[in-house]
C-alpha cells in the first residue's frame, strides 16, 4: 500500500519513457454542474511536440476538459499544470501569463460579431500589442490563406459566413499567433470532407512544423488517424483508455472498439444512462 | 412558518443579488481603472448611446415640453398665476422629467441592447473567446459601456433639456399667447446653476446604472436564445427600477442643501 505511485497515469502507459515531457499534466480533475458529475478524477498528460486527440461521447466532458484547462471553467478538484505551473487555483497574472501560450478553437468557432473576419484573426495579436494594426491586418490575411479563404474574406463580417467558413476563421484566429499549445475542439465537422483534410494536413503541419503541441477532440475517425500521434478515450469522466494512435484498433479495449468501429451494441450504453 | 421562511429565503437571494452587483460593478471599474483602456470600444460605445439616443430623447423632450406648459397652463390660470409657465416648464425639465424620462427611455433602448449583445456573446463563447485571447472581458466588454453611458446620459440630458424648453416655448407662444422674449426671459429669471447641475448628476447615476444593469444581466445569461430574452427583460425593468429610486435619492441629497 505505502509504496503504490501516488500519480497514476504516468506509471499506467507503457510507453511513458518514450514519449517527451509532459507540456501538460493533468492529475485527479474533477468537475461537477450540480448534480451531474462530468470529470471524476481525469488524468492526462500532453507530451510536447506531439497532437493528442481525446475522443469519447457526445456529452462525456470533452469540452469542459479542454475549458479547465483554460482556465474558462474552475475545477472542483484536481492539478492542472502546464510547463511545470500549477494553474487550478493560480493567480489571474498566472493563468493570463499561461494563455499567451494557448490557440483555441472553439467547438461553435464563437468569433466575435461586431468585429470584421480579419480582426477577429489579429484579435490576440491586437490584444497583446504585438504589431500595429496594418501589420495585424497583412498577417491576419495570411494566416486566412493558411486555412483556405481569400483575402476578400477579411472585410467580411461573422453573421456574411457559412458555418464552415466561420469554422476556419476560428481556426485562423487560433494559430495567428502562433502559439505553443493548440487547443482544437472539433475542428473538423461542419466542413466538406476536402475541406476536413485540408484542415487535417493544416493541424498535423502545425504541430510538425512550429513544434506545437496539439489536444483535440473530434468525433471524426479520419481526422484522428490524420492528426494524432496519441488518442485518449473519455468515458464516465475518466481517460479509460491511452495509446498512440497505431493502437487504436488493437487497443483490447472493448469500450475503444466500440466506439472506433461505432457499433450500438457493447459496453457503451447510450440513451440509456443519464450521466450520473 | 412557511411563510417566514419564504420571505427569508427571497431577503436571502436579495442580499446576495445585490452583492453580486456591486462586487460586479467594482470588478469592471476597477479593470478599467487599472489597465489599458480601449479607446475603440469606448468611442464606438459613445457613438452608440449618445448620438444615435438622440432621437428618441429629443422627441420625448420636446413632447414633454409641451405637455408640461398645456397642463400648468390649465391649472395655474384658474388663480391668474400663468407667468410662472416659463419657470415651471424649465424647472421641471432641468431637475426632474429631463433626467427620469431620458435614462428610461435609454434603459429601454440601451440597456436593453447591451443586455442582448451580452448575453448572446456569453451564450455564443464569445465571451470565453476573449478570455482565452488573454483580454479581461470586464475591460473590454463592461468598463467602456459604463464609462460611456455616464459620459454621454448626461450629454442627452442638456439636448434634452434644451429641446423641452424649446417645446414648452412654442406651444406657449403658438398657442397660450406669450410673447417670445418674455417667455425666454421668464424661462432663465429663475433658473440656477444647481437646477441644472442636479439633473445632469442624477443623468450620471442613471447612465451608470442603466448600464450596469445590461452589462450584469447580459454578462450573466445562459441557457440560449430564451436566457437572452430573460436578461434583456431583467435588465430594463431593474434599471427602470433603480433610476426610479436612485431619482428620490440624488434629489434628497440637492435638497437638503
Ligand atoms: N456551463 C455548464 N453548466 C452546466 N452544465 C454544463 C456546462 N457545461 C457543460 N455542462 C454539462 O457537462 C456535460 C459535458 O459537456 P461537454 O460540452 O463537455 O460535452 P462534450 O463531451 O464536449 O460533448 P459533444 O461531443 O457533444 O460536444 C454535458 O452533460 C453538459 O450538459
Ligand atoms: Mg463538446
Amino acid at each position: 500500500m505505502p509504496d503504490l505511485p501516488t500519480e497514476p497515469g504516468l506509471a499506467a502507459s507503457p510507453l511513458a519513457e518514450a514519449t517527451p515531457r509532459p507540456k501538460i499534466a493533468i492529475r485527479g480533475l474533477v468537475k461537477s454542474f450540480g448534480p451531474k458529475r462530468v470529470l471524476r478524477g481525469l488524468d492526462l498528460d500532453l507530451p510536447e511536440g506531439r497532437s493528442l486527440v481525446v475522443i469519447g461521447g457526445s456529452g462525456t466532458g470533452k469540452s469542459v476538459l479542454i475549458k479547465c484547462v483554460l482556465g474558462i471553467v474552475t475545477p472542483d478538484a484536481g492539478s492542472i499544470r502546464v510547463d511545470g505551473e500549477e494553474l487550478v487555483g493560480a493567480s489571474r497574472s498566472t493563468l493570463d501569463e499561461a494563455r499567451k501560450k494557448f490557440g483555441m478553437l472553439f467547438q461553435g468557432a464563437a468569433l466575435f460579431d461586431s468585429l470584421p473576419v480579419w480582426e477577429n484573426v489579429a484579435f490576440g495579436l491586437l490584444a497583446r500589442r504585438l504589431v500595429d494594426r496594418k501589420t495585424a491586418r497583412e498577417r491576419a490575411i495570411a494566416t486566412l490563406a493558411k486555412v483556405g479563404l481569400g483575402p476578400e474574406a477579411a472585410d467580411l463580417y461573422p453573421a456574411e459566413l457559412s458555418g464552415g467558413m466561420q469554422k476556419r476563421v476560428g481556426l485562423a484566429r487560433a494559430i495567428a499567433a502562433e502559439p505553443e499549445i493548440l487547443f482544437f475542439d472539433e475542428p473538423t465537422t461542419g466542413l466538406d470532407p476536402i475541406m476536413a483534410d485540408v484542415i487535417n494536413e493544416l493541424i498535423r503541419g502545425l504541430v510538425s512544423e512550429l513544434g506545437a503541441t496539439a489536444l483535440s477532440i473530434t468525433h471524426d475517425m479520419a481526422s484522428v488517424r490524420k492528426i494524432a500521434h496519441r488518442v485518449a478515450m473519455l468515458y464516465e469522466g475518466k481517460i479509460i483508455w491511452e495509446g498512440p494512435v497505431e493502437r487504436l484498433d488493437d487497443s483490447g479495449n472493448p469500450y475503444v472498439d466500440q466506439f472506433v468501429h461505432g457499433r450500438a451494441q457493447g459496453p457503451i450504453k447510450v440513451g440509456v444512462e443519464r450521466n450520473g | 412558518m412557511n411563510l417566514l421562511a419564504a420571505i427569508g429565503r427571497a431577503t436571502l437571494a436579495l442580499l446576495a443579488t445585490v452583492g453580486g452587483v456591486v462586487l460586479f460593478a467594482l470588478r469592471a471599474v476597477a479593470s478599467g481603472l487599472t489597465g489599458r483602456l480601449y479607446w475603440r470600444q469606448i468611442g464606438r460605445q459613445m457613438l452608440e448611446m449618445g448620438y444615435f439616443s438622440l432621437p428618441v430623447v429629443g422627441l420625448t423632450a420636446i413632447f414633454t415640453g409641451m405637455v408640461l406648459a398645456l397642463q400648468s397652463y390649465t391649472g395655474f390660470s384658474r388663480f391668474e398665476a400663468q407667468n410662472a409657465i416659463p419657470t415651471i416648464v424649465v424647472l421641471s425639465m432641468t431637475r426632474e422629467l429631463g433626467p427620469v424620462l431620458a435614462g428610461l427611455m435609454v434603459a429601454g433602448r440601451v440597456g436593453a441592447s447591451i443586455a442582448a449583445e451580452l448575453g448572446t456573446m456569453r451564450v455564443t463563447e464569445q465571451i470565453d473567446a476573449l478570455t482565452t485571447l488573454a483580454t479581461d472581458p470586464l475591460r473590454y466588454l463592461v468598463f467602456p459601456r459604463l464609462l460611456a453611458g455616464t459620459l454621454m446620459l448626461p450629454t442627452l440630458v442638456l439636448v434634452a433639456d434644451v429641446i423641452g424648453v424649446m417645446g414648452g416655448f412654442l406651444v406657449s407662444v403658438y398657442k397660450l399667447g406669450f410673447g417670445p422674449i418674455e417667455y425666454i426671459n421668464r424661462s432663465f429669471e429663475f433658473l440656477e446653476t444647481q437646477d441644472v447641475v442636479s439633473g445632469l448628476v442624477k443623468a450620471a447615476v442613471f447612465g451608470f446604472l442603466l448600464t450596469l444593469m445590461g452589462c450584469y444581466h447580459g454578462y450573466r445569461s445562459r441557457g440560449g436564445a430564451q436566457g437572452v430574452g430573460a436578461a434583456t427583460t431583467r435588465a430594463v425593468v431593474s434599471a427602470s427600477i433603480l433610476i426610479l429610486i436612485a431619482n428620490y435619492f440624488v434629489t434628497e441629497l440637492f435638497f437638503a442643501r
